[in-house]
This record gives C-alpha cells, structure tokens and sequence, in this order.
C-alpha cells in the first residue's frame, strides 16, 4: 500500500518538474520526486514488527538476520539525502542567479537559448 | 599496480579540497595543483594498460564491501578521461584568466574528474550513482560558471533534467536490490543470470535506459545538450562533449547491459534504435547552426548515436567500432571544443557569420581544425575514418545494410557541415572586419597539438587489422564475454 505512496509522491513531483513554470516550483518537484524514492528505500529494507540492525551479545545470528530489518537501505537513504541536499543547494542559487538576471523566476521568460 | 585503482579517485578529491584552502596564499597555486593531479593521473592510467583485477576497498571481501574493478572497457575509459582531462587543465591555464576566481574553477574542475574515474571504476551499484552526482552536480556549476543570463538559463535546464534522470537510475538500482539482494555487479549479474529477467528487471532496466539516455544525451532524452555544452567554458565543452556524457553515459550503459543484465537481442534492438536516431537527427540539426560551439554540440549528440549504434550490433566487430570511435570522438570532439575556444580567446567572438580568415591570422588554430574536422568528417588518414569504417563494416557482417546505408549518409552530412565551418570560419575571407585581441597562448597551443596528434596517431592502432583495433581488443573481451558470472 505504501509503495503506492511512493509512486504518487514520484508522480507529482515529476508533475511539478514538467507542468510548472516558476523555477522554484520546479525544484520543489524534483526534491517530492527524490523523496519518493527515499521512501521506497526505505520501504525496502523495512519489515514488519522488525527488530533494529544491532546484534546483542549472544543473540543467535540466525535469529537476528530473520528478525532485524535491513539496515543497508538506510544507509542509501542517508547518502541519498546528503546528494539531493547539495543538488538542492546548487539549484536554488541558480534560481537565486537566475533571479538577478532575468528578475523573474517565470521560466517562460527566459529564452535567450534557441535552436 | 592494482593498488593505483584507488588512486584515480582519491588524488582528484585530495586535489580539489586542497586547491582552495592554498590558493589565498599562493596565487599560482590552482594551476600548479591541478596541471600536476591531472598529469599524475595521466600517467597512472597509462600504467594501467593490459591490467586486470578487483581491488577491495578497506579489504573487505566481495559482497560486504565495495569492489574497485579493472578490465580492458575500464581502461580504455580511464585513459580517455584522464588524457583529454589533462589536456583540458593545460588549455585552461591561459584560458581560464578570461573568468574570475581560478581556484574555484580548479576545484570543481578535479570533482568533475574524480566523479567520473570513480563511475568507471567501480563495481557496486550504489557507488556508481554517487560518483555519478559528484560528476554531474560539479558539472552543472562548471556550465553555470560565467553566470550570465545563457549559462545559468543552460545550467538550470542542465540540472533540472540531470537531476530527473539520476531519480530515474536511483529508482532502478532501488529496484535490482529490492529483486536480487545485492548491489555488487557481479552478484546482480549471477542472480539476474539463474532468475532471468523478471518484470521489475524489466522495469529496472527501463529506467536505466531512460536515465543514462538522459545523462548520454540520446536523441529523444537530448534536449539540454545543445545548451548546457557551449554555454560552458571552452575546456569544460571539452570535457563535457570529450568524456563526460561517456564516462557516465555510454560506459555505464555498456557496462550494465552487456556485463550486468545480459544483452539480450532486444535489449540491443533498443540500443540500435537510440543509436541510429541520434546519429540521424544530431545530424540534421547540426547543418543549420552558425554558432561554433553549439554546431559541435549537435554533432556530439550524433556521434554518440555511431556508438551506440556500434554497441548495438552486439558482434565482436561491431563493439570494436563502437569503442574505438568513442575514443576517437573523445579526442577530435575536445579538440574541436578547444579550437572553438582558441577562436574565441583570440576574437571573443564564435559566430561562423561573423568570422573568416581564421587561417591566416591563426595557422596553429586552423590547422588543429581542419585535423579534427577531417577526423570527425570520416577523412582516410585520420583516426575517425577507421572507426566509422568498422562499423559500417559491422552493420554490413550483421546483415543490417539500412543500418549501414544510415551511417554512411551521416557521415556525408556530417563532413558537409565541417566543411561549412572550415569554409566560413577559416577560408573565406570575412564578411565584417574584426580585432585579434590576443595570440594563442603557449599552453594552449600545446594542448592543441597534443590532441591533434593524437588524431593521426590513434589511426595506428588499426594496424593489427579491423577487427582488433590495440587497445580497444581487451574492452571488447570484457564486453562480449557477456555478463559477470558468479
């Protein structure tokens, strides 16, 4: 059910990132698109009443593999964030830029480039 | 000589945290810095020729930690990236004074190349998308970094699609480890190898295509190349066009189709058709340009086709044509790109109308076009001509002729629109007076006939016959030995 989530969250972000016509709208889209996918990372490694990924002394290893969740998504997930924090970074100084420039952030009236 | 793998990466982020914390003191120093990790680098990857192995990072074994691999494909890409790069850093020591705030450019410079070194050579999923952004985000600054009204509008277009098509690779690795467990190449390639391929393979694979056809800039994903690559400065159009959209481009669809997923013929009818639609279309939409820079922009995007339409063939020689022209392409396209900047060092100004006569007042300059447009027109003694030839060749063994009559007719069209920027921009004489402001600066002539030489020499590696170009003969093995088993 909540992979639908995920896929909803994607969907409106690549919505946003097409649709929009102010640049920062279209960053939101693409930080709702990346947390989509953080989501569905996470989803991954998730299980159900899981146990956390931490061995105790002297538990049985072939208890703990088939109780604790997986903690490799969540490390994706923390690099993950790390990346789109600076994407996000360099992207709203571009806007920031852009905004000095132009003096709107309409993406529609800025068309120096053609062909 | 396995333990130098490592170094490829580590030595360009060194440089590049390194370079600004000096470079307040010593004022030569982002030059110094990045001319000697560029050229170290160089070196090593010309060490690394005829060398195989996995190295693992902190010693950890196989599935736990991250494998660093080394195979023919690898290096090939390695030598590619590290000698246009070095190349690009010796162009950008005069250039670069045109711009403010050198060590900046430096620092992002060597981000740039570490992240592609680090895509080449890793061997684990994940790991690749992370080099990947480090490549993309410095290259996203680096377009942006003349900060007038075309870079950032480029640079905003640049990011924005770059950062949808790494979402769209994020989602397909999530989903090859969701299906088989592990983000290591080999270990993915042996499951998907006993599974098949299953429908969220399918979906994954999908994904990929989308995603590094974006980063690859394939025709229908190719929309912000022509803008991002010429509102770049010179040596980073070089870099961009030479190596970027390869090494984390093609190399890495290569790498995964072929060694990871398993070529299957419909994976490579995708390939062919990407392939042949961006040779056709860059084509088309290369003739009608007057702008230098972006004239080579929109010829990158339908060389690139040549080389996918090469890796799509799927025979031993049509994976030969295809990485040798992406070598070859690698060289003439950052000579071009350098050329264009020469041109623009000395005029400031790169519109094929209003130029002329660069030949005489530029000899050096012209002469490194007229090798590198004769290179990428498909001229005998050049390096370019060989390429297409084997894969023309390729397409004929392979029974595809409609495939081969296409090549042929691009190349035509092609070498028709070189002789378009030799003829308006070199030749003729100018339609308006212009001012030489400067002379090309020794560096950068340098550069220049490294790389033209490099035109005429790279025709030589045809010397052991068409089918077994050197050097490109090991990275065909890895590739057609089809995918890693376990």
């Amino acid at each position: 059910m909540i992979y639908a989530l995920c896929l909803v969250l994607v969907g409106i972000g690549l919505y946003g990132v097409v649709a929009k016509k102010n640049v920062l709208k279209i960053v939101i889209g693409l930080m709702i698109m990346e947390y989509g996918i953080h989501l569905l990372l996470i989803l991954i490694g998730y299980r159900r009443n899981g146990a956390f990924a931490i061995m105790q002394p002297g538990q049985d290893p072939g208890a703990y593999a088939s109780a604790a969740v997986d903690p490799l998504p969540q490390a994706l997930v923390l690099t993950s964030i790390v990346i789109s924090l600076g994407v996000l970074a360099l992207l709203v100084a571009l806007c920031l830029r852009l905004y000095e420039k132009y003096g709107t952030f309409d993406i529609t009236e800025m068309r120096r480039l053609r062909g | 000589m396995i333990h130098t793998v490592p170094m490829m990466v580590v030595l360009p982020l060194a440089g590049a945290f390194f370079i600004p914390m000096i470079s307040r003191r010593v004022v030569w120093a982002p030059d110094a810095v990045g001319n000697a990790v560029m050229a170290v680098l160089a070196v090593l990857s010309f060490g690394l020729i005829g060398r195989e192995g996995v190295y693992h990072v902190g010693g950890w074994p196989t599935p736990l930690g991250i494998d660093l691999r080394l195979d023919g494909l690898t290096v090939i890409l390695l030598l590619a990236v590290n000698g246009i790069g070095l190349c690009a850093s010796l162009f950008s020591v005069s250039y670069m004074e045109l711009y403010t705030s050198k060590f900046r450019y430096y620092s992002l410079f060597l981000f740039m190349v570490a992240g592609m070194n680090g895509v080449i050579v890793t061997g684990d999923l994940f790991n690749l998308y992370v080099f990947m952004e480090i490549a993309a985000i410095a290259s996203y600054a680096l377009v942006a970094f003349g900060c007038e009204h075309e870079e950032l509008e480029a640079s905003f277009k640049y990011a924005v699609l770059g950062g949808v098509s790494s979402a769209l690779i994020l989602i397909g690795i999530a989903v090859v480890y969701m299906v088989t467990g592990s983000l290591n190449m080999v270990q993915v390639a042996g499951r998907i190898q006993t599974t098949g391929l299953t429908p969220p393979i399918l979906l994954a694979l999908c994904l990929f295509v989308a995603g590094f056809g974006l980063k690859a800039a394939l025709v229908p994903f190719h929309a912000w190349l022509p803008d991002a690559h010429p509102s770049a400065p010179a040596p980073v159009s070089a870099m961009l066009s030479g190596v970027l959209i390869k090494a984390i481009g093609v190399y890495v669809m290569a790498r995964l189709f072929f060694n990871v997923f398993g070529a299957t013929p419909d994976i490579l009818i995708v390939l062919r058709l990407l392939g042949v639609l961006s040779m056709v279309i860059g084509v088309l939409l290369a003739v009608g340009q007057w702008d230098m820079k972006r004239l080579f922009a929109y010829h990158s995007i339908s060389q690139i086709g040549y080389v996918m339409l090469g890796l799509g063939l799927g025979t031993p020689w049509g994976l030969a044509g295809g990485l040798f022209h992406l070598l070859n392409h690698s060289v003439f396209k950052s000579l071009l790109f350098l050329n264009a900047g020469s041109v623009e060092y000395s005029t400031g100004r790169r519109n094929l109308k209003r130029l002329g006569g660069l030949a005489r007042i530029m000899p050096l300059t012209g002469g490194t076009t007229l090798v590198a447009s004769m290179s990428i027109g498909g001229v005998p003694p050049f390096n370019g001509f060989w390429s297409k030839l084997i894969i023309i060749f390729a397409c004929i063994r392979a029974g595809f002729y409609g495939l081969a009559g296409w090549a042929v007719f691009v190349s035509v069209i092609t070498l028709a629109s070189f002789l378009k920027v030799l003829r308006y921009g070199f030749y003729e004489t100018p339609a308006e007076k212009f001012r030489v402001e400067r002379s090309t600066a020794p560096l950068m002539a340098v550069a220049l006939l490294l790389l033209a030489i490099g035109c005429l020499a790279m025709s030589l590696f045809v010397v052991t016959g068409l089918e077994s170009p050197v050097l490109v003969d090991r990275a065909v093995h890895a590739l057609s030995a089809g995918v890693f088993g376990m």
